[in-house]
């Protein structure tokens, strides 16, 4: 499903979560929303799965989401854990809701999954333990085979094993199933061979979308004498830098051409890749003081 | 399995091409899916596609429509070449830098290679 967002903005009273955002999403791919806490992902997502009245304009394969029901049955949405469905229905109910409100719903896959994480379908939503909640959330987000399909920090109260299980089924599915996937994470490392698209949103607006391998390759750390390095980077976009003696390296944003790349052999620098962890960091505001 | 450092597809079609030089692939061996190659190193499908594409442009594999993908037959030749091109360069150099920094004298070094050559190691 394709996902076009124009001029969009979401206010809280005086605070604007989401800022004049635009960006499309061609559909039919994993997509990483990476961003801070309150950068305004939450906010965007549920704007995207219909839930307030946007300011600009969002709309699913060309339709507006909003008060749309027909759009809407193609949308699903977990948000944070404890959401994913009323605490005092029983596991086995909330599945019951899940196949329901959805035609892509496939209650097979859905039990396949409960048993999976081992999530006890007798047993009440609120009595849940926080890992068992999570993956109850990732079973309705990836049972429901909805066109459009985002987990927002859905996985997040899983403990490592059980997240490389999802990691495994989510990417299993998507292969089998085809359709929009958009995922947002603190947990980028783990999350990141598995994107093929990432949007970098920072206090509501966005940042860049690029394809993660293209994002990957755009980082690189030099590392050399510090006149050295200061001289390479002149004039070059330093998302930032360390030193440690008379060493320095410096986080270049941007793709090296030839003749630079001739210049860092030159000089005697080492240039490395950069994760895309840290470019993240260092594209969004830092911890403690403004860019 | 990444160092997710530089681009996941350079790692996985330097991987084949290592597999194709030491024969664990051999001429017009059909290799896996990209589909499986995603399962298996845990990254995007398209990600293997990508790595895949690389090496049908380089000539390393073909696509047989519908079928899957192979190894050309002149693929291991064209790779040991293209290794024999770079090798004093990113082999040896660097490997002779190390012994001088460390202090190993290169006579001593060209002994271990004739032991090697004499079958002695």
């Amino acid at each position: 499903m394709r996902v076009d967002v124009s001029g969009l903005t979401v206010r809280y009273g005086d605070v604007t979560a989401v800022d004049d955002m635009s960006f499309s999403l061609s559909g039919n791919k994993i997509y990483g929303l990476l961003g801070r806490n309150g950068s305004g992902k939450t906010s965007l997502m549920s704007t995207l799965a219909g839930y307030r009245r946007p300011i600009g304009s969002v709309q699913l394969d060309g339709e507006p989401v909003f008060e749309n029901a027909g759009a809407m049955r193609n949308v699903c949405l977990v948000r944070h854990t404890p959401d994913a469905a009323d605490k005092g229905d029983k596991v086995a109910e909330a599945l019951n809701f899940g196949k329901a409100w959805r035609d892509t719903w496939d209650d097979t896959y859905a039990h396949e999954l409960v048993e999976l994480f081992k999530i006890p379908l007798r047993t009440k939503v609120g009595e849940l333990s926080l890992g068992q909640r999570s993956a109850l959330g990732v079973v309705i987000g990836l049972a429901s085979r909805s066109p459009l399909t985002m987990l927002d920090e859905s996985h997040l109260g899983m403990d490592t094993p059980t997240r490389y299980a999802f990691y495994d089924t989510l990417l299993n599915d998507f292969m089998a199933h085809p359709r929009t996937i958009i995922i947002s994470t603190h947990l980028i490392e783990e999350l990141a061979s598995l994107l093929e698209e990432v949007v970098i949103i920072d206090s509501g607006r966005l940042v860049l979308q690029e394809e993660a391998d293209v994002l990957r390759s755009r980082g690189t750390e030099v590392t050399g004498s510090a006149s050295d390095v200061d001289e390479f980077t002149a004039g070059l976009t330093v998302l930032g830098s360390k030193s440690l003696g008379r060493t320095k390296a410096a986080m270049v944003y941007g793709t090296l051409d030839d003749s630079q790349l001739i210049r860092a052999r030159q000089l005697g620098l080492e240039l490395g890749p950069i994760a895309l962890q840290d470019l993240f960091v260092h594209l969004t505001e830092p911890v403690g003081g403004k860019r | 399995m990444f160092d997710d450092r530089s681009p996941i597809y350079r790692q996985i079609a330097d991987r084949i091409k290592a597999d194709v030089l030491n024969g664990a692939l051999k001429a017009d061996e059909q290799v896996m899916s990209t589909n499986q190659y995603a399962a298996y190193y845990r990254i995007n499908p398209a990600t293997a596609a990508k790595a895949f594409q690389q090496l049908v442009d380089e000539r390393v594999l073909y696509k047989k429509r519908g079928i899957g993908m192979f190894v050309s037959t002149q693929a291991r030749d064209m790779l040991r070449a293209q290794g024999r091109e770079t090798f004093f360069g990113e082999v040896v150099d660097p490997m002779v830098a190390e012994a001088r920094a460390i202090g190993i004298p290169l006579a001593d070094v060209i002994r271990r290679i004739e032991q090697h050559e004499n079958g002695d190691v």
